[in-house]
């Protein structure tokens, strides 16, 4: 039997709006960011686990870290959020050139992120520490470097969002960009400078 | 059947389900091989057996969503196929291949043959004219697909399905590829069935549930799309990453233990939406839909999907479990439950609504098929439980105590025995449904008292076809 057989439906009844429509923003872009977060949160946990099993030998892969260069990192990303708020703000007052120019700030601030990120990682390298060297940096390399892999995917949607500059848009950008900036003030304290 | 073209589905589903019952024959042949080793060892040895099983559900389950899609995308798009004609040449090349390769793997016939000879890797083993025809009749159904959709309306449903199937064949192509180097040529091997079952078959699934549930729910298309879109981001998201939990001991880097381990732990998340999605669309809907057979198949599919593929998936995904139970009848419980939940209850699902169409039969009452509905899942979902405890025992035995493989297989003969058992029900499910679907011509059971009950009072309640 075919559905037009059917008797209609039944008028629908009211429903009221759930919190799923309330979501600044769009909703795949917090299903993206519900995702990221327990990835990089099974990731934490999972070198959290492993370190009990080595204290030792993880605080002494430690030492071999560039704290400073984290630390002005941190402060350069965090900065670079906040670039992105006063964007999405600029954004509902429609003003557009005032919109581009914080996006735009915040990007090159992403870029001098990755520009630090790789200086630390050639400095690695030059000492002979790699991906495979121990389980500390197994885990430095996989978190920092899906992490930094995430500022470049942001600096992408910063400028996409940037073309098509309308509130929605820059507010579902900033969402992600605040994700990118959330999780590496997650990453520094835990992998950098937890004794 | 508002669409004349949607008759080629017929035929895809027909023959999708002579090869499901190939298919099952064959299991119940080397479960019985299990029991009694020497069974057919000099007519049909167990790993011809088991390529014909493995082989056949691939190519039935594949032929089953062409058809699936033959089905519901001239209705999606409001318009007939793009040429019927390419859609029986390309059945034809299909048979052809299929046929081709289950003589080939029997007689064991042009041994050693570039073209006609079986390949000789394990799963991808189809001799390469089978491959290239499989190919060529791939293009054939992307192509008419295609055009179809593209000429008429567009929908989250075909849009996801396209995407789902064009996967599919791009994906098959690392088939043809096999490296000298051992570990890459595993990690290749994994791109084609791993990145289906775990990607872009998670696809195909999804939008067939999802035209599933706007049929027989009549929940609004939008609602459906929304959750459509939200499973299908959490399924790529996971599940392409996630496949990293079969390199952990295949010669790749270390890391693959954490990527996998990791991403493959969210791979239950899509599922578990699939599930949750199916049944709120079920309490959401205001349609009283008669096929009950294909609403019981579509919910049985989600929960399955979720437990076989799901949960019974992380259970040995950590790589920490995993050393010890790589490859034990762990995985075998895994896989069966997998399998058959996500994707041949899918199929069985789609059929259960297409097949009286097509046949122009509706209504008549479809309780044999809910029987065998039951059947094949309580079977399957008993023969899950056998391995799962069969492999918890040779873990222990083979991987933490040290003993002999064989000597372990012979102290796991009573699982084998039931497992058998359970086979024995999944056949006859499926001989029981092909028999419901293809023999009564009308009711076969008529309203019970509860149900004549409800027909005469509720006046928003229709009669089950």
């Amino acid at each position: 039997m075919s559905d037009t057989e059917l008797q209609p439906p039944a008028p629908a009844a009211y429903e009221p709006p759930s919190v799923l429509d309330e979501l600044p923003g769009d909703l795949m872009m917090w299903v993206l960011i519900v995702s990221e977060l327990l990835v990089f949160g099974a990731g934490l946990a999972a070198f959290l686990g492993v370190r009990i099993t080595d204290p030792l030998g993880f605080a002494e892969a430690q030492d071999a870290l560039h704290r400073t260069a984290a630390g002005i990192n941190t402060v350069v990303l965090v900065t670079s959020g906040f670039f992105a708020a006063l964007a999405v703000r600029m954004a509902e007052h429609g003003r557009k050139a005032a919109t581009r120019g914080w996006l735009a700030a915040a990007s090159a601030l992403g870029i001098v992120f990755l520009v630090i990120k790789v200086m630390e990682y050639a400095e690695k390298a030059s000492h002979g520490i790699g991906v495979e060297t121990n389980s500390f940096f197994t885990f430095y390399y996989l978190l920092t470097g899906f992490h930094a892999a995430h500022v470049v995917a942001g600096i992408v949607i910063l400028g996409l969002v940037s073309i098509r500059c309308t509130p929605r848009t820059v507010e579902v950008g900033a969402a992600f960009w605040h994700m990118v900036d959330l999780v590496w003030v997650l990453l520094f304290p835990v992998i950098y400078l937890l004794r | 059947m508002k669409y004349q073209s949607q008759k080629i589905a017929l035929a895809y589903m027909g023959v999708a389900l002579a090869l499901f019952l190939i298919q099952v024959t064959m299991g119940l042949v080397i479960g019985w091989i299990y029991v009694s080793p020497n069974f057919l060892s000099e007519l049909l040895p167990f790993n011809i057996g088991r390529m014909l099983h493995t082989n056949a559900l691939v190519v039935w389950l594949i032929t089953g969503f062409m058809g699936a899609a033959y089905f519901l995308i001239p209705e999606e798009a409001e318009r007939e196929i793009h040429s019927e004609k390419l859609a029986y040449l390309q059945l034809l090349i299909l048979v052809v291949g299929t046929l081709g390769a289950v003589i080939t793997y029997t007689f064991n016939l042009f041994e050693g043959n570039i073209l006609l000879g079986k390949e000789g890797r394990e799963f991808l083993e189809q001799p390469l004219w089978v491959k290239a025809g499989i190919v060529v009749a791939a293009l054939i159904f992307l192509f008419n697909v295609t055009m179809t959709v593209l000429k008429g309306r567009k929908t989250a449903i075909t849009n996801i399905l396209l995407l789902g199937l064009w996967g599919l064949a791009l994906l098959f192509l690392f088939a043809f590829y096999n490296p000298g180097n051992l570990a890459l040529d595993k990690q290749y091997w994994w791109y084609v069935v791993h990145l289906w079952v775990e990607g872009v078959w998670e696809l195909i699934m999804a939008s067939i549930l999802a035209y599933l549930m706007l049929k027989l729910t009549g929940v609004d298309r939008e609602v459906v799309e929304k959750w459509l879109y939200v499973i299908v981001a959490a399924a790529l998201f996971s599940g392409i990453l996630g496949t990293g939990h079969h390199y952990y001991w295949i010669g790749t880097p270390g890391y693959w233990q954490w990527i996998g381990s990791i991403f493959s732990s969210l791979e239950i998340i899509p599922f578990f939406a699939m599930m949750a999605f199916a049944f709120v669309m079920v309490w959401k809907g205001r349609r009283d839909h008669p096929n009950k057979a294909a609403l019981l198949w579509s919910l049985g599919c989600a929960t399955l999907a979720f437990f076989g593929a799901g949960v019974w998936g992380f259970l040995h995904t950590l790589h920490g479990v995993n050393y010890y139970t790589h490859g034990t009848q762990i995985t075998a419980a895994h896989g069966h439950l997998a399998f058959f939940g996500a994707y041949v209850a899918l199929n069985l699902a789609i059929m259960s609504y297409a097949l009286p169409i097509l046949r122009g039969r509706d209504p008549y009452n479809q309780v044999l098929n809910m029987a065998s509905f039951w059947l094949m899942a309580g079977g399957m979902t008993f023969m899950t439980f056998t391995l799962t405890f069969a492999g918890t025992v040779q873990t222990h035995l083979q991987r933490v105590m040290g003993e002999y493989y064989m000597d372990v297989q012979d102290q796991l003969w009573v699982f084998y025995v039931m497992r058998f058992g359970s086979g024995v029900a999944v056949v006859l499910g499926a001989l029981l449904f092909i028999y419901a679907l293809a023999m009564p011509r009308r009711e076969v059971v008529g309203p019970g008292p509860i149900e004549q009950r409800r027909l005469d009072t509720d006046a928003d309640h229709v009669a089950a076809e």
